[in-house]
């Protein structure tokens, strides 16, 4: 009965024919006729001329930053993102919905009014970075600033992969660890930790790939020296300044093949990730 | 069947550690969200009312913000257009090749927005074959509107069919089903069936396209070729204020998409709530259908 039904299923419906047809004509056109000119343009290129480009000390100083950067902001957001999901699956707080609600903010907001917003913030006369200034620590025009940026563009990722899940887990295993003679510690440490981890790494991956490939939130904070506070994305808009095509082409082909294999990790994380929740 | 206890032992956290990690948690969004946001609006108004009406009235101020909504109302329409297919197709049948259009259509999200904007300055300059065609024809797309369109129009691909396809999964295919067999028409039951049941969902997409397509700035700006008052969209328009020292003005049209982004977050709050509708019981259907 039942598969009978889903051969019915397949044939009542209609509409395959035009909906796939226009989907594959509209990805092809707007995504993979655009990606593909990169590729194209990147065969045009002679290997001296690729290499000198992807492996200059300019190029390789902006890789060392946009990578570490990224790391740093991921990892930031990771520790404290997990605690901003607990906080908000596990407990009842003042302004817990406004929170709940705020979280997305980077996500929605322009990232060159993030931009300016935080390096007026961080500057040595701004809000925070009066109080940092005096200490000697300066976080705008300084790849300390890069990090706050980054951060603050990765922040709802890590949060929002981990509280649905979080939401998801069974309190019955934590009441059972206690029951059981575990420690509050044990429990949190032997049984919710494991079944968080792939969430973590998930949350990890989108918040680091959205900070490798980010613009508008580094380029007003950082200053954009080049070998000091030069991220890459900043890197390849300054070549396309200069009508340097075949550099901005290679520098971004590098970057392009970093971030497919990160999403190539991401996708292989969540097939483990929902593995791990359907046991 | 068991007792469950409203306390439930045994998953509570000692209160030191509570109160410890909500403070963490609070300092940390406080830092990071709200003084950036009260931070736009203040600096914005810095210079008192008077100035912050002036600079988001001034005539560069204006084409801006023509141009930035005319770009919304061309990607938007688009992407959602591209969802609702892409979602019919890809929740409703089975084909081959399935699993890698949806890698495909994610393929935006994981590229720099610099980089997104270039693959048009490679595709359409003046410099590539296709470009050095358009040139000739005096079609201009790259650093003119055309190309900023474009530009958005990528970046925001993903979005609407991202939100639909879970969606148009979750609601399951037995009413459209129950319609065509009673006899609908394609579009009748599109119309009549389908719509109603992802509205919100679909309303959803294109609030969060929308704010994206408004708010884009890297890919935006290299195929602007920033001419003043003329392919300036707000997010660069600000971007020109800022370099101009002309703070107050920049941070008082940054209020403006800051109380967009706003807005889309408070509609995302209200509208998740109703995105997947109560489901009809299966049994209630097979009467239907066998009526």
């Amino acid at each position: 009965m039942a598969v009978k039904a889903k051969t019915r299923r397949t044939n009542v419906l209609p509409g395959f024919g035009l909906t796939l047809g226009f989907t594959l004509a509209y990805l092809g056109i707007v995504v993979l006729i655009p990606i593909s000119t990169i590729f194209f343009k990147t065969f045009t290129l002679t290997w001296p001329q690729f290499w000198a480009a992807v492996a200059s000390p300019r190029t390789i100083a902006a890789y060392k930053l946009s990578f570490g950067a990224s790391i740093a902001g991921a990892s930031i957001n990771s520790v404290f993102g997990f605690i901003v999901a607990w906080s908000l699956v596990r407990y009842e707080f003042p302004g817990k919905t406004l929170i709940d609600v705020m979280v997305d903010l980077p996500f929605a907001l322009p990232t060159s009014v993030a931009g300016i917003t935080l390096t007026a913030i961080y500057a040595g006369n701004g809000w925070i970075g009066r109080y940092l200034a005096p200490l000697g620590i300066k976080v705008a025009y300084a790849p300390l600033g890069v990090i706050v940026a980054l951060t603050f563009v990765g922040l709802p990722f890590v949060v929002r992969t981990i509280q649905p899940v979080l939401e998801d887990l069974d309190q019955e295993y934590e009441e059972a660890a206690a029951t059981l003679g575990a420690s509050r510690l044990q429990t949190f440490l032997l049984v919710i930790a494991p079944a968080l981890i792939p969430a973590l790494l998930t949350g990890f991956a989108l918040a680091f790939a959205r900070a490798l490939g980010e613009y508008g939130s580094v380029v007003f904070i950082s200053g954009n020296m080049p070998m000091h506070t030069e991220v890459v994305p900043l890197l390849i808009m300054s070549k396309l300044e200069q009508f340097d095509y075949a550099g901005a082409t290679a520098i971004a082909v590098v970057m392009l093949t970093a971030s497919f294999a990160i999403l190539l990790g991401i996708n292989v994380l969540q097939r483990w990730s929902s593995r791990r929740l359907a046991a | 069947m068991a007792i469950e206890s409203p306390k439930r032992p045994g998953t509570a956290d000692p209160p030191a550690v509570r109160i410890a990690l909500i403070t963490i948690a609070l300092v940390f969004v406080a830092l990071f969200i709200f003084i950036p946001v009260i931070a736009v609006f203040t600096e914005a108004l810095q210079k008192g009312l008077g100035a912050y009406f002036a600079a988001i009235t001034d005539p560069e101020a204006r084409a801006a913000i023509r141009l930035t909504l005319m770009t919304a109302a061309i990607a938007v329409p688009l992407n959602v257009t591209f969802g609702i297919a892409a979602s019919w197709a890809i929740a409703r049948f089975d084909f081959p090749g399935k699993q890698m259009i949806l890698t495909l259509i994610d393929i935006p999200f994981s590229v720099s927005p610099v980089i997104a904007g270039m693959l048009f300055v490679l595709l359409l300059g003046v410099r590539a074959p296709l470009g050095g065609w358009l040139a000739d024809h005096n079609i201009r797309i790259i650093f003119a509107e055309p190309g900023i369109v474009l530009a958005t129009i990528f970046v925001t691909f993903p979005l609407a069919a991202r939100e639909l396809i879970p969606i148009m999964q979750a609601v399951g295919s037995e009413e459209e089903e129950a319609a065509i067999v009673l006899g609908a028409g394609g579009w009748q039951m599109f119309f009549r069936v389908t719509i109603p049941n992802v509205k919100w969902g679909l309303l959803y997409g294109m609030v969060l396209c929308n704010a994206r397509a408004m708010g884009e700035f890297g890919a935006v700006s290299v195929v602007s070729g920033h001419i003043r008052g003329h392919t300036n969209t707000m997010p660069l328009y600000i971007e020109i204020l800022y370099n101009d020292y002309q703070f107050a003005a920049a941070f008082a049209v940054s209020s403006l998409l800051t109380l967009l982004a706003i807005a889309t977050l408070v509609a995302k709050y209200y509208l998740e709530r109703r995105v997947i509708p109560v489901k009809q019981e299966p049994d209630d259907l097979a009467v239907k259908v066998a009526a």
